[in-house]
């Protein structure tokens, strides 16, 4: 506690130094490498103004997640009282992390979550992954027209369909279980998850398969033994934005499930953690950025990976 | 040879196979969408609520109740204008980030993991840090503004503390779309780079030799090359934000009035929270006619794409 409290007491001059420290290190790193030479330190000069820009979209995109954490460790009075918002003027405390853990039902939320996540992903990848390679390999024309079909699919909203889904999920006796969730998601992460496994399968080159074929498998064999392992790098990718998606997920979730400890992160922290008109900041801040940062690692880890699927599927597709 | 390979004929039947591979997410998909989107045309035709199940037609009644409703004409017009306005800076701002991006620098790791946040983090939690930075009393862009001068007593902006940034009509639609395009800015960025990528070394090595210097390459290689993909870019972002009502629903929950209510959200309301489902999916089908549109327009500048 010590050491946070040092950390947030101290954080915009901490941030700064570090931020000068970085850069000083680099430059000098630089000039050792290269010499301290003019036109080195021209060099320096002339890309100051390209990372001043990197540096402003940086600051309006990490904002509201940079007051998310300086107000987690805000007791009540510090936050409310003649506001000062950047700064910590009483002790740090953790006793609103506390709350968040012990008094409420995060802990369920991410129990749901995680639950219909990984279901969800199970049930899409198996049946994207002999669908997306049906789509690259093995039907012409007709599965062409699949798979825009497909892509037709994924763009249709949540907000077009949540009524009728709605009355089919309380016809199956769903309404207020996960398990709704579970049956509904993959009727998008589905049509994504193809379109993109559908370009990492393309990466494959085709030689490697018809090797196998003449050494005696048959196409079966061939996706599973060839085309899978060549192809585990794009499929991980895929499990990762498919589990998100599933995070991301608002609407079914607010109208399936209107029990408390039924419902998903998404739902479940702004509208449970909210009690009438009375919001608590700190337990609520720090919800959304307990999530925010894993899943903004996770989506930076696999942006490449990402990218060039998108870039075989739609470009080459 | 010819023989063994007869043996096992049926797995080796490239279109039984595929065919095999294709139909059972096919088969999920139409039942999981088709069907619903079938119901929801025949919701729209009949008089259903949450406590009467029957479906008894009623022809275009509810459609006719929707189109002459002034407060339905308002939320589709405000849908729109929120959608075509944040589109434009999206598509300033992810151009410029999809080419910084694409290039080598220091730091781009943490830089890449800083701008991707808005659009990783689930929108409904990222709504929660911004509707605490947009509060009516302890907002800390006010906070800012007021240590500048632009708030208090002989504020630029305002003699108020505060500016009620999701209180005063004006204010609450431009935060939305500010918002909007923080949150989908890094989407249409993610699919620029793509398109940045896919361009042919070669190319670009060819301009260099013919001594193109970076501006040049960028304005008459580059964009050209990517402009198709600009276009989905545009598409996937703008049908995304069609069909939004998370943002709303965390902020504003429509207000103040009607002032940032859109499609989504309307629809939810009259036909959740009020019990009309039969209203609610006539209002939510009027958004088909412009999605269907936007995705024709889509694939065709896709397949386009794909012959270049």
């Amino acid at each position: 506690m010590n050491a946070l409290g040092f950390v947030l007491t101290n954080f915009w001059a901490l941030l700064v130094l570090a931020f000068l420290g970085l850069v000083g290190m680099r430059i000098v790193w630089r000039l050792r490498k290269y010499g301290a030479t003019r036109r080195e330190l021209r060099h320096v000069l002339r890309r100051s103004p390209f990372y001043f820009v990197v540096l402003v979209f940086c600051f309006f995109a990490a904002a509201p997640f940079l007051i998310m954490f300086l107000h987690t460790f805000k007791t009540d009075g510090d936050l409310y009282r003649r506001p000062q918002p950047f700064v910590y003027r009483q002790e740090p405390t953790l006793e609103h992390l506390d709350a968040l853990f012990n008094n409420t039902a995060y802990l369920d939320f991410i129990r749901n979550s995680v639950l219909v996540g990984v279901a969800v992903v199970i049930i899409t990848l198996l049946l994207s992954l002999p669908a997306a390679y049906a789509l690259a390999r093995l039907t012409g024309r007709w599965g062409e027209r699949a798979g825009i079909l497909m892509f037709l699919v994924y763009l249709v909203p949540p907000t077009l369909l949540f009524i009728p889904m709605f009355r089919i999920v309380v016809l199956l006796g769903l309404k207020d279980s996960p398990l709704s969730l579970i049956v509904v998601y993959p009727s998008f992460t589905v049509p994504f998850s193809m379109w993109l496994l559908q370009g990492f399968f393309k990466a494959v080159p085709p030689e490697l398969e018809e090797a196998a074929l003449v050494d005696g498998y048959n196409r079966v064999e061939a996706f599973l033994r060839v085309v899978l392992p060549l192809s585990l790098p794009g499929i991980i990718s895929t499990v990762v934005f498919t589990f998100t998606l599933t995070l991301h997920e608002f609407i079914y979730g607010l109208v399936f499930i209107a029990d408390t400890s039924q419902r998903t992160l998404s739902v479940g922290v702004p509208t449970e953690l909210i009690l009438g008109d009375v919001y608590f900041w700190q337990p609520l801040l720090a919800a959304a950025l307990i999530i925010a940062i894993p899943v903004g690692l996770a989506y930076n880890l696999f942006l490449d990976s990402l990218v060039q699927g998108f870039t075989m599927g739609a470009v080459k597709g | 040879m010819k023989l063994l390979r007869l043996g096992n004929f049926p797995l080796d039947n490239r279109r039984l196979i595929g065919a095999l591979f294709l139909t059972p997410a096919l088969l999920y998909i139409v039942l999981l969408v088709g069907f619903p989107f079938l119901l929801s045309i025949a919701f729209g035709f009949s008089d259903v609520t949450v406590g009467n199940t029957d479906l008894s037609f009623v022809g275009f009644r509810n459609f006719l109740a929707v189109w002459e409703n002034d407060i339905f004409r308002q939320v589709f017009e405000t849908t729109i204008r929120f959608t075509l306005i944040s589109q434009v800076f999206i598509l300033i701002f992810a151009n410029i980030l999809a080419v910084i991006f694409t290039q080598e620098f220091t730091g781009k790791w943490f830089a890449r993991f800083i701008f991707i946040l808005p659009w990783a983090t689930p929108v409904s939690l990222a709504m929660i840090g911004w509707l605490w930075m947009l509060d009516t009393k302890y907002s800390p862009i006010d906070y800012l503004l007021l240590q500048l001068g632009f708030l208090g007593r002989g504020g630029l902006l305002s003699d108020n503390r505060n500016l009620f940034w999701l209180a005063a009509p004006d204010l609450a639609q431009i935060s939305v779309i500010f918002v909007q395009v923080w949150r989908m800015t890094p989407l249409a960025t993610v699919i620029l780079m793509a398109g940045l990528s896919s361009i042919p070394t070669d190319i670009l090595d060819q301009a260099e030799v013919d001594g193109s210097r970076f501006m040049r390459t960028l304005l008459q290689i580059k964009l050209p090359l990517i402009l198709p993909i600009m276009v989905i870019a545009l598409l996937f972002s703008m049908i995304t934000m069609f069909g939004d009502m998370t943002v709303v629903y965390v902020l504003t929950r429509g207000g103040p009035v009607d002032y940032t209510r859109v499609l989504g959200l309307y629809s939810f309301q009259v036909g959740i929270e009020g019990g009309n489902l039969a209203q609610g999916a006539a209002i939510s089908l009027f958004a088909f006619p412009l999605l269907l549109a936007m995705a024709i327009f889509m694939l065709r500048t896709a397949s386009r794409a794909e012959v270049r």
